[in-house]
């Protein structure tokens, strides 16, 4: 099983210089298919393999770590590898039709082979366990989305995609400082060796400095309130297929990377006596209420559920600040969870979007009649971001809940509800404005003369309700999700994978 | 203290370079202004990394039969990539600078921002 | 582009030499100081030269904009394929020592295609991301 693990990189590291290559837009969409395809079941036998607490260390080029880089995968980062090649996979599926319409012909072909490095980027970052190898990754998914964001056909997203390449570099080069202290302080760039040794550092100045730059940095890529200012624009702009990908993955990976190092890298004894929780949570409360307020006053149906997104991350970050075994489940359950309900409304919208021409509210009033499958889908994934008993968003809020209570949190508490009565006012924005709102014919924006309107995207609408679908078998059986996160969080509190 | 300052002369620069790039990045409405804003705070981690990989009276890091002290390679090797990673996030920012003054006919950050909001009122 | 006979002549001297030290450091880049990325971008600058002085076009007329796409991604699919060969043979990702007999030829053909691999790449990019640029030049 060991010698599977670096073919989740491999496969994408050969695939995107052979799609650029190839430059046929359909054999980049066919070897995307299969990157996502060999990459995704790759990843379910690594984290079937890792479910029981085993852990597996993979040495890269025979060194031996900490000299050599090592890949260490545990229930945590074979989950997050599950979620990304899922949603690669699903995203290639979705991507089919809408792709050809939003990105030119000529650019088809390197559109594909950017994405398959995102990928590579996302995946190495969740396998590895080297933290200047993590930077690395990084920046290589870093650098291939601010591409694929630039691809959007309105020339905003390109300003998008300059803002989100300022913001992301600095949140990279952040990181980069602080790596560079803990370098200072410890001499290894090995996670666990970091960790281990933890006890024999005598410049802790230099440590605090390292922690302090590595989580600002790290939470500019995760977009945690108040460092979240690139993300509306780069969802809203970005082509659908982008967006689905990246909202599903992208900052989840960063959650992850946050708390493989509040855990794994620094000791978790060492942060929480600092004022660090009480940030976390700060910064999660006022996350979660600022990104609901300002979804409910959005337009644009992308860029309500942008700020969403923002809200959501919210909730992730207080899980951590929480400090206990159950708010981490509920966090890591809640990355799994959010990924397919985002992704399905963000799917949703990319549908209403090839449709219509359109993702205004106002433009869409009545749309449930004209497309009863793409709005159905905006009422189950809408109910599951409230979190309405049997959805998937019910689980890791409940658990987030119960986390809150027991530490006898109950500001936290009170942010969860009125964060939850928030979604509820925004996602009935939504089903108020396609369902029940005026009789009126659609008014029609920008579509060609002779064009479909209503056109069919059978495959889009398949993808849709797969995770339509999931999101509701994850809220009635959570064996898969609950049981990898509760493994994750217990190996995470038992201080770290073992060597 | 005046011991402090000196030998600790190499950090206070790089701090200096640091807040110049920061200060240009945040302060600057011009995109181009902006990107080498940034540019220079990179450099700035860069040079951090390789002062602190300097080891006192060593040589570089090349095994010889004269030396016997050496700078830590190590620093040296990942700036290597940190260099790379930086000559491709300038390519990228430059090559979405030149689109995005051809899409708004200026590289100015509040004209942008007007001719979008006049967009998203229309 | 330059007029300037001296700037003409010189360059026509320099850029053999540039492109020869550039392959020095290449290859010699597992027991001295250099290696794919200096070799690469060492190279791309001896065309750059040329490009200063005689112009882009008479550059991508030696060296086609179509060419380096190829060599860009053909150096990257080296790097991975020699990772491939050494994990079909046994090894994990990128241990040379496999690759020939005895663990220390293994470690000297790796590591030589792998530098080869970069830089191929980075020399391509670089000319690349220069040709991208120069060509929103309006002539003059």
């Amino acid at each position: 099983m060991e010698a599977y693990t670096v073919l989740l990189v491999v496969i994408p590291l050969i695939s995107a210089p052979l799609t650029a290559l190839i430059a046929n837009r359909h054999v980049a969409w066919g070897l995307s298919l299969l990157v996502g395809a060999a990459t995704f079941v790759i990843a379910l036998m690594l984290l079937q393999d890792v479910i029981t607490g085993r852990v597996i260390h993979y040495e890269l080029g025979g060194w031996k770590p900490p000299w050599g880089i090592e890949y260490v995968i545990d229930a945590l980062n074979a989950l997050v590898a599950v979620i990304v090649t899922a949603f690669a996979l699903l995203s290639v599926l979705f991507g089919r039709q809408s792709v050809e319409r939003e990105v030119h012909d000529s650019q088809l072909h390197l559109f594909y082979a950017a994405f398959q490095l995102v990928l590579l980027g996302l995946l190495g970052m969740a396998l590895t366990g080297d933290i200047f190898n993590l930077f690395v990754f990084l920046e290589i998914s870093s650098l291939s989305s601010y591409a694929l964001i630039a691809m959007g056909h309105k020339r905003q997203a390109l300003v998008a995609s300059f803002n989100y390449l300022i913001a992301g570099t600095l949140g990279a080069t952040f990181f980069l400082l602080g790596i560079g202290f803990l370098y200072a302080a410890s001499g290894t760039l090995n996670m666990a060796d970091i960790a281990s040794r933890f006890e024999q550092y005598d410049a802790m100045a230099l440590v605090i400095t390292a922690l302090l730059f590595i989580l600002i940095g790290l939470a500019l890529k995760a977009a945690a309130f108040p460092l979240h200012s690139w993300l509306p624009d780069a969802y809203t702009q970005a082509p659908s297929m982008v967006t689905v990908f990246l909202a599903s993955t992208s900052t989840k990976v960063a959650v992850y990377v946050l708390i493989r190092c509040l855990y794994h890298v620094f000791p978790q004894e060492y942060w929480s006596q600092l004022l660090l929780p009480s940030f976390l949570l700060l910064s999660g409360c006022l996350g979660m209420l600022y990104g609901s307020y300002k979804a409910i006053q959005q337009d644009s149906i992308k860029r309500l559920l942008a700020y969403s997104s923002v809200a959501q991350l919210g909730y992730m970050i207080v899980g951590i600040g929480l400090n206990n075994e159950t708010g981490l489940t509920a966090t890591v359950v809640h990355m799994f969870n959010h990924a397919i309900t985002k992704g399905a409304l963000f799917m949703a919208a990319g549908m209403v979007f090839y449709r219509m021409h359109t993702t205004s509210l106002h433009q869409l009033r009545g749309a449930g009649k004209t497309m009863p499958w793409t709005t159905g889908a905006f009422v189950i994934g809408g109910l599951s971001l409230i979190g309405v008993p049997g959805t998937a968003g019910f689980i890791s809020k409940w658990y987030l809940l119960q986390a809150a209570l027991e530490n006898n949190n109950y500001l936290v508490v009170a942010s969860l509800l009125i964060a939850s009565i928030m979604a509820i006012m925004y996602v009935w924005k939504i089903i108020e404005a396609l369902y029940f709102d005026g009789e009126e014919k659609l008014h029609l924006h920008q579509v060609p003369s002779g064009q479909d309107i209503v056109a069919a995207m059978p495959l889009a609408t398949l993808c849709c309700y797969l995770l339509v679908a999931a999101c509701i078998y994850f809220g009635l059986y959570t064996d898969l999700s609950l049981d990898a996160a509760k493994t994750a969080a217990q190996s995470l509190f038992a201080g770290g994978p073992a060597r | 203290m005046t011991a402090y300052i000196l030998g600790h002369l190499n950090y206070w620069l790089i701090i200096g370079v640091m807040m110049i790039g920061m200060f240009t990045m945040m302060s600057s409405p011009n995109l181009m202004k902006k990107l080498a804003g940034l540019s220079v705070f990179q450099t700035a981690v860069i040079l951090f990394y390789v002062s602190v990989g300097k080891v006192e009276g060593g040589t570089a890091p090349i095994i010889t039969d004269v030396a016997t002290r050496y700078a830590n390679p190590l620093p040296q090797v990942l700036m290597l990539t940190a260099i790379v990673v930086g000559v491709a996030t300038m390519a990228l920012g430059f090559a979405l600078i030149i689109r995005i003054k051809r899409a708004y006919e200026s590289i100015e950050e509040d004209e942008i921002h007007q001719q979008i909001q006049k967009e998203e009122l229309d | 582009m330059s007029e300037s006979l001296i700037l003409r002549v010189v360059t026509k001297w320099l850029v053999p030499v540039i492109l020869l030290f550039a392959l020095y450091v290449q290859f010699h880049g597992d027991y001295s100081p250099g290696g794919g990325f200096q070799a690469g971008v060492i190279f791309s600058s001896g065309f750059l030269l040329y490009a200063l002085v005689y112009g882009v076009d008479a550059t991508t007329r030696v060296l086609p904009e179509a060419v380096l796409r190829i060599g860009a991604c053909l150096g990257v699919l080296l790097y991975g394929g020699v990772g491939v060969v050494s994990l079909i043979r046994g090894g994990t990702f990128l241990n040379y020592s496999v690759l020939a007999e005895t663990p220390v030829a293994g470690q000297h053909l790796g590591i030589i295609l792998i530098e080869l691999g970069v830089g191929i790449t980075v020399a391509c990019v670089m000319l690349l991301l220069f040709y991208t640029f120069a060509r929103n030049i309006p002539p003059q």
